[in-house]
């Protein structure tokens, strides 16, 4: 008979007002958490929810990640989490994310699978054929009548940035100017 | 934030307006209950009656928009009973300062407003200066031009009687928090302010901001442990991205993004460097020269020289503004052709989303990067359209998450901490590092091969991050952390210090104006130094007691975990509270103990080299009394846009700057309630990281508005209902959630109702639903453009297509 997760989430809670009533962890059985990650690879990680910063283990085997769990040492969290931080494992390990490069032709109804040397090239060629067709060496300003350079590609915008790493966002501005992007936003403007 | 969450635990009294940290941040709730068993008090203005609020030793009802009049009402009392501490707002503040004789507010504006224009002349609300060019001083505050009594007289109008029947409160609430917050312009009191998006998005976010920042100015409670000004923010990692300069008008660091009449190098630093004559004052932003400079010479190395400008002809320059909201109306008519969308889904996230989603259909080219399908991927198929209508190419592309990939991100304290690589990638999923890096190497190798328009900017760029499958991050770092270009000797008071060409540069003091260093990001330099990645260090010991943890991650500036903290102590270098110092003066050995102070000066009352706090404005106090906002050196209260209310402080309704589109109504007869959007524990954002996540959709699987009891009874409404929400904009559906946690508002003697909307839904994922962003209006923030998603109009029906 499968269990669903509520029911497994009553069963925990009752070994845990077991634990809370006897004074004494219960014993450890095969999905103990003890058990599960025990002699597992740990490596730290911080919560890519909000912006407390919590600190969270990873347990891996043979490759792939089987628990996620707060940090104990962490000073912020002291090994708690919130439910959006407790659910990282199913960022981690989930049939729904996106695991292939996938292209949608003009006026197609679907998307095709497609590879990231063909996917790539083919966005460069777009950024460039945008970039020299809107790219402008200078502007007019209609406050003084002047013209100024101004060396700025108008024909696309870059957004995001939020969800990405530090470094990450980094070469994201330093790409995007060298691009002549000025239309540089992201979820900090919302 | 400008101190740090652990730090919460040293305040006295937590004053929460605009954020509702128990449901969204819910771990800095470990740090406000810590303070709470302390003694402190927790006090939440909210319109709605929230997770925090149910923690709360003091709750107060405020309609949404109103905050301006409840903290103005409150800069008030505290002046009025003389709460605040003088010798702070004395010395560390602009209170003194004498204004010019130009200056002049009445009837709800501020002088010389351009009526076709729309913006202030700024320059009539600058202080009056002497001969020396500094600006004169009054110490007594007795001077009816000197902010002080400018200050009082403009904030003399809001009494609690004219603020409460703006906001709503009931009295007694009001004075409760009052007087409990405004007991802390003690100097052995500390009060924290927490806010987040329900101050920031509103037409008058900023002033919202400044208000806040005010209050605590007034009562001492900036630089302190357990005070500041705290913005919590919402992502991982938004106070990075911002800090490398992901916004239209910046360059990473804050350094302003090039207006089109900074015609080079020089002409940019002369406008973008403020200038002061007064040596007390640090002026730190005077050092502009070096860190543009420096950065520079991270983007373009050896190619960057002092002939050339060091490529400043490269950068692009802006006329005018590109904020989110001015881009999509530019797309919407068709005046883009590619988009690129890293984590970000602007068909659920930004304000009008309707409209969002058509002009993502006039683009020519969408690429976006994300772990799923997100409702921008998949625009062009979403109900209610013919695919075959939308000739828009999209490429969707799969990223690696945050446990397949190495780097840091900086959480709302600061702290920049390293996260590694646990696992690769799922699939065929790369880190958006690696997809960056693709995107320029083969834009490079295009322009490399064939003629395009001004190639330079990029075949000169430099980028040597290793010869890997993906860039190397650690080079990346250190070329964030920057280096010297050449052998340095640098004479730092008794010291001598030898640099060879490539050493990292210790921390930014060290930067220089002449391409002899390189820095990507200076406010980032000292992140990775020759003693290795300071982000990845993780020694537990906090020797002052307050919960700095100096050598756990790192945090910008320079390790500082409370910034301004020069204003904790007296002009002698004493402890405004010994004891809770963040730094106190040790006069034998002439340093300072604690946490790494504002600069390395002596105290302030030193007579040749003490300097003034607040280093980062040219004057070196802080701002009661603004001279670069665009609406105003006060917050004066404006309704929001859409509002059931007239404006009973004056006769303008909006704030003057703001720019109103056509698709608003304040017509009560079509829409009679007040609509709020916000977010829950249970989903994040604009719902992809959560929305097809089991265990989430579980706890909360359906779209759902909140609506009081009494709304319910007078609709026939039950708790699980089906009910449609209408604006001027759109329409949704969702299932009607009838709480005692709402309550209608008392607007003029009429009962208006309140409608509450989490935003996290959208048509892709697991767990579906309507887009509150369908409803909300695209009108900004008269200086920052950040939407007003916290305060429209809207009507409620029974029933909905599905019901």
């Amino acid at each position: 008979m499968g269990m669903s997760r509520r029911q497994f989430l009553q069963g925990g809670a009752i070994a845990a007002a077991g634990v809370a009533l006897s004074g004494k962890p219960a014993e450890a059985n095969a999905d103990a958490p003890v058990t599960r990650i025990k002699g597992l690879k740990a490596s730290t990680t911080i919560c890519p929810f909000c912006a407390v910063g919590c600190g969270l283990l990873v347990h891996t085997k043979n490759g792939k990640v089987v628990n996620i769990e707060g940090d104990p040492k962490h000073p912020i969290n002291q090994g708690s989490l919130c439910s959006k931080g407790s659910a990282l494992y199913q960022i981690a390990v989930n049939e729904r994310r996106l695991q292939k490069i996938m292209y949608r032709a003009p006026g197609s109804d679907k998307f095709e699978e497609k590879n990231w040397d063909w996917a790539m090239d083919r966005i460069a060629l777009r950024m460039k054929e945008t970039r020299d067709k809107s790219f402008k060496v200078k502007e007019l300003n209609k406050k003084d009548n002047k013209e100024y350079v101004v060396n700025r590609t108008d024909g696309m915008a870059f957004f995001g940035g939020a969800g990405l790493d530090n470094e990450e966002c980094y070469l994201w501005s330093k790409f995007a100017r060298a691009m002549g992007v000025g239309q540089l936003e992201h979820q900090a403007r919302l | 934030m400008t101190n740090h969450w652990i730090d919460l635990k040293n305040s006295d009294s937590i004053f929460i307006i605009g954020c509702n940290p128990a449901e969204n941040h819910p771990i800095s709730f470990k740090w406000i209950e810590e303070a709470m068993d302390r003694g402190g008090k927790l006090i939440v203005v909210d319109p709605r009656y929230t997770r925090s609020a149910s923690k709360a030793d003091i709750y107060a009802q405020v309609r949404p928009g109103t905050d301006i009049a409840f903290l103005g009402g409150m800069i008030n009392y505290a002046l009025q009973h003389d709460l605040i501490h003088k010798e702070y707002v004395r010395e560390y503040t602009n209170a003194t300062f004498i204004v010019g004789e130009k200056y002049d507010f009445k009837d709800g504006m501020f002088c010389s407003f351009d009526d076709q224009e729309k913006v202030y002349d700024l320059k009539t609300w600058a202080y009056e200066t002497g001969p020396d060019g500094k600006p004169l001083r009054d110490l007594t505050m007795q001077n009816p031009r000197c902010v002080y009594q400018q200050l009082k007289n403009h904030y003399k109008r809001y009494d609690i009687e004219m603020v409460c029947s703006i906001t709503g409160t009931k009295m007694e609430d009001y004075l409760k928090v009052v007087k409990n917050f405004c007991a802390t312009g003690r100097p052995d009191k500390a009060g924290t302010i927490l806010y987040a998006m329900g101050i920031t998005q509103s037409t008058h976010g900023t002033q919202n901001v400044r208000a806040v920042a005010m209050l605590q100015m007034l009562l001492g409670n900036i630089g302190i442990a357990g005070g500041g000004v705290n913005a919590l923010r919402g992502e991982s990692n938004v106070q990075g991205s911002s800090d490398y300069g992901l916004l239209f008008h910046l360059l990473p660091g804050y350094l302003k993004s090039p207006e089109f009449d900074n015609a080079d190098l020089k002409a940019y630093v002369e406008k973008w460097t403020p200038k002061s004559s007064d040596s007390k004052s640090a002026n730190w932003l005077g050092n502009t020269p070096k860190y543009i400079t420096s950065m520079l010479k991270a983007w373009y190395g050896d190619n960057a020289t002092a002939a050339n400008d060091f490529c400043y002809d490269y950068l692009p320059k802006r006329m005018g503004s590109y904020a989110y909201d001015k881009i999509m109306t530019k797309m919407g008519k068709g005046e883009l052709e590619g988009l690129v969308c890293m984590g970000m889904n602007p068909a659920v996230g930004g304000p009008d989303s309707g409209s969002a989603r058509t002009a993502l259909g006039k683009l020519k080219w969408l690429v976006t990067v994300d772990l799923w399908e997100t409702e921008t991927s998949i625009f062009w198929k979403r109900p209610g359209v013919n695919p075959k209508d939308i000739q828009t190419e999209v490429f969707m592309l799969p990223a690696a998450s945050s446990v397949e990939k190495e780097g840091s991100i900086s959480n709302s304290g600061r702290w920049a901490q390293w996260r590694y690589k646990a696992v690769e990638p799922v699939g065929q999923s790369m880190s958006d590092l690696w997809i960056i890096d693709q995107f320029f190497k083969r834009v490079r190798n295009l322009y490399t091969k064939e003629k395009g328009a001004f190639p330079d900017p990029i075949t000169k760029l430099s980028w040597n991050y290793g010869n890997g499958h993906e860039p190397d991050v650690h080079l990346v770092a250190k070329e964030i952390n920057g280096s010297f270009t050449k052998d340095m000797t640098i004479v730092d008071k008794d010291k001598t210090l030898e640099f060879k060409a490539g050493d990292p540069v210790p921390m930014f003091k060290y930067l220089q104006a002449d391409g002899s260093t390189s820095c990507g990001c200076w406010i980032y330099s000292g992140s990775y130094t020759k003693d290795g990645n300071q982000m990845a260090r993780r020694d537990e010991s906090d020797p002052t007691g307050l919960g700095l943890f100096p050598k756990w991650s790192w945090c910008w500036p320079v390790n500082r975990r409370i910034i301004y903290n020069r204003a904790s102590v007296n002009p002698a270098g004493e402890p405004f509270n010994p004891k809770r110092a963040v730094i106190a003066w040790d006069g034998l050995e002439k340093k300072w103990k604690g946490d790494i102070p504002d600069g390395p000066w002596p105290p302030m009352k030193d007579d040749k080299e003490g300097k003034y706090p607040f280093i980062m404005l040219p004057e070196g106090h802080a701002r009661l009394y603004a001279l670069d906002m665009k609406d105003g050196p006060f917050p004066e209260h404006y309704e929001p846009v859409e509002s059931p209310a007239r404006n009973l402080m004056s006769g303008v309704q909006n704030s003057p700057g703001v720019k109103i589109p056509k698709n608003v109504s304040s017509d009560l007869a079509k829409f009679p309630f007040i609509g709020t959007t916000y977010r829950m524990t249970e989903h994040w954002q604009t719902g992809g990281m959560t929305r097809s996540l089991p265990w989430l959709t579980e706890l909360v699987p359906d779209m759902f508005v909140e609506i009081s009891e009494s709304l319910a009874k007078k609709k026939g409404i039950k708790k699980g209902d089906k009910v449609r929400v209408t604006t001027e904009r759109g329409s949704i559906e969702a299932m009607a959630l009838v709480t005692s946690r709402l309550r209608p508002f008392n607007v003029e003697g009429k009962q208006i109702e309140q409608i509450g909307m989490p935003w996290h839904f959208g048509y892709a994922g697991l767990a579906t639903g309507d887009s509150a962003n369908l409803l909300t209006p695209s009108v900004g923030c008269a200086n920052t453009s950040i939407p007003e998603f916290k305060a429209f109009l809207c009507n409620l029906e029974k029933g909905g297509n599905k019901a």
